[in-house]
């Protein structure tokens, strides 16, 4: 049976599998980086699925408060966060300076290109 | 002195701003490269280090261990720290008529900038026992990757960069989710911690999922055939010096990477005991090494024809480190070092090449032999010591790797390591044959590469020759980091 108790991480496989879809059916580049920040996204709640603990209230100190989630995994997506703002910039540079190079940001049309040069 | 283990990665990487902010010219070159010679420094202070102290830990900001980040020194990421620090003194000096002849001049502090950063990443890789540490690392450096090769000239430099790009990411969100698997199961990072922690959860099926996602993941930034597309095209491609710098050191530390998970995290019994990555990791090692030299040899340019044998030489690591045995495991380590020397060697000889032709076509190429002597002499040496000619450290890893294939009865590994070393005869006598027995064509004479570039060259040729016949300190340190790994999975 399927837990539906656990739906957060249908929802993350959901995104990961569209990103990774995304990524390889799409020819053009700017999509291809929509692609691969949707799987980075799922990823991300990955993680914060995980730091969910049950009855836990949000981790700043509070008094009456004894349950906490789990701040940690919160804080390596902050890193994971800036690191994905990174890549998706330098993709998107690298989409810039191929459209200038070559006129085009489609991959058959770059592959057919390259194989002209 | 317990802080050079933290220093010999915030000293470049500090020096990357640095270098950015520095006016065009001579300035950023002359940090970059004192900075990677302090580099080098620190590696054989530490090596000096772990082989009278044993495994060194430093606490960041005294945070204790499996809370706070720590960095761990055994033999294995000391020999590789050794390697990084060896390849970025040579390429740094070596990159300056390079690159002040392949880039504009306004790009140069960012060219240096980037090289920093590339280095500080390896060497925190190397330098962590925090998973999640790693792939911050493994971040900074793949990103600086993808700037330099993007610096190329030639316009393919940019499609390969991206795909690069496109891939490495993949490879690097498959490593982060794995560790958060991992992390799930025991709430811990500590590669230590989480050696401790995992045989008791080993029967989950969330460990090999996320062991499924860490090999593979690893295996796409180690180019291990068939996840090997990126890397012909980034490497032929790239500015000569950033070829040499990472062709010859990228792909080790993700070799590095992967025995640790293997060994040190999951353990030996767990993942070549429970799961059969041996045979799977063999398989596809010996499918790269016979594949990547045969497409090697039809390759038109001869940096592209070094890459495939990259991929082919990577299988040699892998194959090593699938054997699981304290052999395998050395010949493993010694072909990381090894092969950092070759191909360093190789790709700055292609990078003399191409300061006074422009480009390595093998065509391009005819009667370099006599006007380039030097030059030529220097590829020539490392194709030996690629196809592992006595005298030359190729054949010092290819031998312990022979040995430990005949160790446990594969002779037919044995078969593929000759039968791929044979092709290699053949891809590197293409370009041999080519410079010295065919006459050059067009009228105007090419001149020997300037010192300046041809100094780096020869004294990693030299280096091949060295460690070659002198193996005590690399044969030792390797012989010393297998028995560790090995005896931190028992």
């Amino acid at each position: 049976m399927i837990s539906l108790g656990l739906y957060n991480y249908w929802i993350v496989i959901a995104l990961m599998m569209t990103g990774l879809y995304t990524m390889i059916s799409r020819g053009n580049l700017v999509k291809k980086l929509v692609g691969l920040n949707i799987f980075q996204t799922a990823v991300f709640f990955l993680y914060i699925s995980m730091g969910m603990v049950e009855d836990g209230a949000v981790p700043i100190l509070t008094e009456g408060v004894t349950r906490y989630s789990n701040p940690l995994p919160h804080v390596l997506i902050l890193t994971a966060i800036v690191v994905g703002v990174a890549t998706t910039a330098l993709g998107l540079a690298l989409v810039v300076r191929i459209k200038e190079a070559y006129d085009t940001v489609d991959e058959d049309e770059l592959h057919r290109l390259d194989n002209d040069f | 002195m317990e802080h050079l283990q933290v220093l010999i990665v915030l000293v470049p990487l500090l020096s990357a701003p640095l270098c950015a902010l520095l006016p065009s010219g001579r300035w950023p070159w002359l940090l970059a490269t004192l900075a990677s010679w302090a580099t080098l420094a620190m590696a054989l202070v530490l090596l000096g280090r772990v082989e009278s102290l044993g495994p060194l830990s430093y606490e960041l900001g005294n945070w204790a261990a499996p809370w706070g980040i720590e960095y761990r020194l055994d033999y294995a990421n000391a020999m590789v720290q050794l390697l990084l620090g060896v390849v970025a003194a040579v390429v740094m000096p070596f990159a300056y008529r390079s690159a002040r002849q392949e880039l504009d001049n306004d790009r140069q502090p960012g060219f240096y900038a980037a090289l920093m950063l590339l280095l500080a990443g390896l060497l925190g890789i190397t330098a962590t026992g925090d998973a999640f540490n790693v792939f911050v690392f493994l971040e900074v450096s793949s990103l600086s990757t993808y700037t330099l090769i993007a610096l190329g000239r030639d316009r393919r430099a940019l499609t390969s960069s991206f795909r690069y790009l496109i891939m490495g990411t993949v490879g690097a969100t498959f490593f982060l989710i794995g560790v958060g698997l991992l992390y799930s199961l025991t709430g811990t990072l500590n590669m230590a911690d989480l050696a401790e922690r995992l045989p008791a959860v080993a029967s989950h099926r969330t460990v090999h999922t996320a062991v499924a996602f860490l090999v593979v993941g690893i295996c796409l930034k180690l180019a291990l055939f068939p996840l090997h597309l990126w890397l012909p095209n980034a490497y032929a491609y790239a500015p000569s010096a950033v070829s040499a710098m990472v062709a010859a050191t990228s792909t080790k530390v993700m070799v590095y990477v992967l025995i640790r998970f293997l060994y040190t995290i999951l353990g030996v019994d767990f993942s070549f005991g429970r799961l059969p990555l041996a045979q799977i990791l063999m398989v596809l090692s010996v499918i790269g090494m016979l594949t990547a030299s045969a497409v090697a040899i039809s390759q038109p340019n001869a940096k592209r024809l070094l890459a495939y044998s990259s991929v082919a030489q990577v299988g040699y690591m892998v194959l090593g480190v699938s054997l699981v045995s304290a052999l395998g495991l050395t010949a493993a380590l010694l072909h990381m070092f090894n092969h950092a020397l070759m191909k360093g060697a190789l790709f700055m000889a292609l990078g003399c090449v191409s300061f006074r032709l422009g480009g390595t076509d093998v065509a391009q190429m005819k009667g370099l032999g006599r006007s380039m002597p030097w030059t030529m002499a220097a590829f020539v040496a490392g194709g030996l010591s690629l196809i592992g000619v006595p005298l030359t450290v190729g054949f010092i890893s290819k031998w312990y790797l022979v040995l430990a294939a005949l160790e446990q009865g594969w002779w037919p590994l044995v078969v593929a390591i000759l039968l791929s070393s044979l092709l290699a005869v053949i891809y590197v006598w293409r370009v041999v044959e080519v410079a010295y027995f065919q006459p050059s064509e067009s009228r105007d004479i090419h001149r020997e590469a300037p010192l300046a570039l041809l100094l780096p060259t020869w004294i990693l040729v030299l280096a091949n020759v060295y460690f070659g016949i002198d193996t005590r300190l690399t044969v030792g340190v390797a012989e010393q980091a297998a028995a560790a790994l090995l005896g931190a999975g028992r």
